[in-house]
């Protein structure tokens, strides 16, 4: 499409059964009840002149240029303010309405910089397009009065800058900050003619401030005063692109907008249903990795891990990585290969690397990242409801009354969705937080947590346990629910469990270190407070009882009858883009697509006979099974798209065993990541901003991903796949990604209805989508369970065998920030890195007194595994004796102090709790040394051998 | 063929016998758990080399498994 401003209707959407009929301009209008008049002027088609009303920001009366005549009364009201009533008839142009708009106007102008062929937003700026509108042609006052045209510029955020010079005072970046991200970062300072915009204190500057950066303002302001830099340094865009965010598992779609082949901003979509037109620093700036200078573009081989890179032609790196294949599987046998999908790729590539292992290497050796995120989502959300998904869509949040958040930290990991739970919050709904820390959610502006409980890591169960005892014992179940909707025996056998005294709040506070009164009231809550809803995430699953806790959580939400509407439900925040997809795809080694075990004859059959091979009937290896038998000699190669296991995955020391263990590691990505220091074949991988295909988010949204530019290196990942199937002999001939989706509908009974035609027809499509459901399911489990009766699950609490002691007497717990995403290949080249440059240790204060340390500090960090160096942070944030860090940065690989120990049921590993020794360092530790000299030597390229 | 370490396995399998010890049939819930998710390299290693490792409970699956595999 061509560029066009996104449609603004001036004040937000009404829902309504009741509707009004009037008339506008003489033309009759019906809308639903409670709209504004300059709503229904826009829906009928009209334009009433506005500066400081937007449609996705209450009606606030203050521009004055919004003025109307309503037949009847007096004056000439404002029309964002004044709702519509039966019979009005309202006029929008008058001489006497013209007069007064173009008096306003003047007085604007009479303070504003008369720049606007030299202004970034000329042709895009709502005041000049309003000046035009009324007919403005010349000041009376003059320009020479006491103006505000010597305000000096802020230029302190990297992504926008902020000239006061420019503002109008209209109060739109404030009220966007405050109602739609909800950080009440920005202010009206002063009054009258000394009113300002600005960021927190006077002495403040935009990075200084609270600002986010999730670009609300500047989305919202109507001239130049808060404008992207790189609109000012590329200029106007010429054409948008509908696309969708490569960060999240939210899924913001975003309007790219391009001048050729250039990104000039990244616009959220208003018409995104997964983030309804808002954006978090990431997914709204953080896209210029694309076309970072350490990108690589030419595939590499070498022959050792020991050797520079030697870049040669895609035709020799496919024959090449292809050989290799067919030698290593001809010599040790065809389960000594396997793959690694990624969640940052499309549902169509992830497809078809599950496909090459299945019908190319002839085995299930194919996992996925949600080996360590999410797995146990999928085990136990499909044990007790019969899916491996979450049960609502994000819009449900709003009919929330009391919402659990547990183990997320959403304002970080999730924040555009965080900002509709905040805006829920605002309107009264209730909020528990169980976490190790406390995270912002529990207490920020007009938000303040009910519950807080400050469980010991390690003890999700049992807190979930203590909670079910409440509800249990103190007869708050719902009875009538369970008996239709759950099988009642299993229902009865868990509640004498969960009954027992043992499992009551008072016995397992000693365990937990949750007080048992708070727990007590918050499980009360939670049970009578109207509808619940859980959300949760990696602090839930990242454990050794990921799963039973995931199943705990289920069983919360069955005995509390909070399930199958609007409001409620189990909620898995998922961690990156495409983990929802990815998992979707088939790519566990004991699923086929659509969560089917590969011991089932029928879904075999289905396969086996659209790809002519047949399919292995036993499941293959994990992640950390690969990597054990590697280290054992019987598992050789791997094909890795999009993921950089040695610095996601737990223990360092053991994936690089692993990995120098193979033959052949082929790494398809971006960059030279981490992992590639083990690799012997690199194939340059594409953004999303260059290939097609779609995204499947944590609401099981499948969202299109459309090229906005062509792929840097040549092919998207998806052609990258298919050629190397075919340099083995596979018989692939996919035109286009839609043809893969299409043979992903034929296999999949969850995707039988899903196709590009209609992804470009309605946006998106939650799955299922099939016979029963044609439009997709938005909420699941309405009339029943997708197993038939939903089933208690008995979750015993298990103590994790990581244990403190005498060596190690902290927990340690991990997790991300908000400007970083997972492993940083992304982010950390970007100019994000100003808010977090490097991975820091939050320690408690009376922990950091035991061992002299302060703020910014070096310490070193080690646990049985191993150990590395990082600052140190000084907060109560964290509760004594328990250490926090990310895990962003390669210098500080926090994961080689994690540990081995994982999910019982998944193997998901253990990242949320190590025990560890905090001491003060003057220096790296001796594996940051050594990895730095890999590091270094393993990315060497060898110069091009000149032609003879 | 052997996958894993025999010591990484038993401690695995364990694990699994531990939480699922308050189902119905913890025995032939261990065992339905190790046959759906562990490769059959995985199950032979358990079953030649740590056998010896496991508590009653994972010992008895495996020893069911064996038994199903006729």
């Amino acid at each position: 499409m061509g560029y066009e401003p996104q449609a603004d209707f001036g004040t937000p959407l009404v829902v309504s059964d009741t509707t009004i009929s009037l008339t506008i301009d003489g033309r009759a209008v019906t809308v639903p009840a409670g709209t504004s008049v300059m709503r229904a002027a826009s829906e009928a088609g009209g334009s009433i002149p506005r500066l400081c009303a937007s449609d996705n920001l209450a009606a606030f009366g203050s521009c004055r240029l919004c003025l109307v005549e309503i037949e009847g009364m007096r004056g000439t009201p404002a029309s964002c303010t004044t709702p519509v009533a039966e019979g009005m008839a309202v006029k929008t142009q008058t001489p006497r309405l013209q007069k007064l708009r173009k008096g306003v106007m003047e007085l604007y102008i009479s303070d504003h910089p008369l720049d606007c062929l030299t202004c970034s937003a000329n042709n895009d700026c709502e005041l000049q397009d309003q000046a035009a509108a009324v007919g403005l042609r010349d000041v009376r006052y003059g320009y020479a009065g006491a103006n505000h045209l010597g305000s000096s510029l802020d230029a302190s955020n990297p992504y926008f800058d902020f000239d006061p010079s420019k503002c109008i005072a209209c109060s739109r970046c404030v009220r966007a900050c405050d109602e739609v991200q909800g950080t009440f970062a920005l202010t009206i300072e002063g009054r009258g003619f000394a009113s300002k915009v600005s960021a927190g204190l006077a002495s403040d500057n935009f990075l200084g401030s609270e600002c986010v950066s999730c670009g609300a303002c500047v989305q919202a302001c109507p001239t130049a005063t808060l404008q992207e830099k790189a609109v000012k340094e590329i200029g106007k865009p010429e054409r948008a692109v509908v696309t969708t965010c490569a960060y999240c598992g939210v899924g913001c779609t975003f309007r790219a907008e391009m001048r050729g082949e250039q990104v000039v901003r990244m616009v959220p979509w208003k018409d995104g249903k997964a983030n309804r037109g808002h954006s978090c620093v990431k997914g709204r700036f953080a896209w210029g990795y694309a076309q970072h200078q350490e990108r690589v573009l030419s595939p590499m081989i070498r022959s050792s891990i020991d050797e520079p890179w030697r870049e040669v032609s895609w035709d020799e790196a496919l024959s090449h990585t292809a050989s290799e294949l067919k030698r290593i599987s001809a010599r040790y046998g065809r389960n000594a290969l396997g793959g690694i999908t990624s969640s940052r790729c499309t549902n169509e590539e992830t497809f078809l690397v599950q496909k090459l292992v299945r019908a190319g290497f002839g085995n299930n050796n194919v996992d996925t990242c949600a080996r360590v995120c999410h797995s146990p989502t999928g085990y136990g959300l499909k044990t007790t409801f019969g899916t491996s998904a979450g049960t609502q869509d994000f819009d449900s949040v709003m009919d929330a009354d009391v919402m659990l958040v547990i183990g997320a930290n959403p304002t970080d990991g999730h924040p555009v969705f965080a900002s509709r739970m905040k805006r829920r919050l605002r309107q009264g709904a209730k909020l528990i937080v169980i976490d190790p820390r406390r995270i912002d959610l529990v207490k920020s502006p007009h938000i303040e947590a009910a519950y807080h409980l400050p469980l010991r890591p390690g003890t999700n169960v049992a807190v979930l346990s203590a909670m079910a005892h409440v509800i249990v014992t103190e007869c708050l179940a719902d009875e009538a629910f369970i008996r239709e909707r759950c099988d009642w025996d299993e229902y009865a056998h868990w509640a004498e469990f969960v009954g027992q005294d043992r499992n009551s709040p008072e016995a397992l506070e000693p365990v937990t270190g949750v007080p048992a009164a708070d727990l007590r009231a918050a499980a009360r809550l939670f049970a009578t407070g109207g509808n619940g809803a859980i959300y949760y995430g990696l602090g839930v699953t990242e454990h050794s009882q990921g799963s039973s806790t995931v199943m705990a959580i289920a069983n919360l939400a069955m005995a509390t009858g909070n399930i199958g509407r609007r409001g409620v439900g189990v909620n898995p925040l998922r961690g990156q883009n495409n983990v929802q997809g990815a998992c979707d795809m088939g790519s566990f080694p004991h699923e086929l697509s659509g969560y089917r075990h590969v011991s089932d004859p029928d879904a075999r059959a289905l396969f086996e006979a659209a790809w002519g091979v047949p399919i292995d009937p036993e499941p293959g290896l994990r992640i950390p099974n690969m990597l054990d038998a590697a280290t054992d000699g019987t598992f050789k190669a791997i094909y890795i798209q999009g993921e950089d296991i040695l610095q996601s995955d737990p223990d360092t020391k053991h994936v690089s065993a692993g990995l120098a263990a193979m033959e052949c590691v082929i790494v398809h990505d971006l960059f030279l990541n981490e992992t590639a220091s083990y690799a012997h074949v690199f194939l340059p991988g594409s953004t999303f901003l260059e290939k097609n295909g779609t995204f499947t988010n944590a609401e099981r949204r499948i969202q299109p991903v459309r090229k906005v530019m062509e792929p840097l290196n040549g092919y998207e990942d998806w052609e990258v796949t298919q050629e190397l199937a075919r340099a083995m002999g596979l018989d692939w001939n996919y035109a286009h990604p839609s043809e893969i989706m299409d043979e992903i509908a034929r296999l999949t009974p969850s995707f039988a209805g899903v196709n590009f035609a209609r992804l470009a027809s309605q946006g998106s499509l939650q799955w299922p989508v099939n016979e029963a459901a044609p439009d997709g399911s938005p909420i699941m489990h309405i009339d029943g369970f997708v197993r038939g009766k939903g089933k208690f699950v008995v979750t015993d609490y298990v103590p994790t065998d990581e244990r403190t002691g005498p060596r190690f007497p902290l927990l340690l717990t991990t997790g991300r920030i908000l400007s970083q995403y997972n492993v940083g290949a992304q982010t950390r080249r970007t100019a994000n890195v100003v808010w977090h440059e490097e991975d820091l240790l939050e320690i408690h204060p009376s922990d950091a007194e035991n061992r002299g340390l302060k703020s910014g500090d070096w310490v070193r960090l080690a646990s049985r595994s191993g150990e590395t160096t990082l600052r140190a942070t000084v907060t109560d944030r964290v509760a004594p004796g328990v250490v926090y860090t990310t895990f962003h940065h390669p210098a500080t690989q926090a994961n080689v102090v994690t540990t081995e120990f994982s999910d019982w049921a998944t193997n998901c590993p253990e990242y949320k709790v190590t025990a560890v020794q905090i001491t003060p360092s003057n220096g790296p530790s001796e594996w940051q040394e050594g990895y730095e000299a890999l590091s270094t030597r393993s990315r060497r390229i060898a110069d091009p051998v000149p032609a003879e | 063929m052997s996958v894993g370490t025999p010591e990484r396995l038993a401690y695995m399998a364990n694990q699994i016998a531990t939480n699922l010890a308050l189902t119905n049939d913890p025995v032939a819930a261990t065992a339905e758990h190790i046959h759906s998710f562990w490769t059959p390299a995985m199950q032979r290693t358990l079953a030649s080399e740590a056998l010896d490792r496991l508590g009653p409970v994972a010992r008895a699956a495996m020893i069911q498994l064996d038994a199903d595999a006729g």
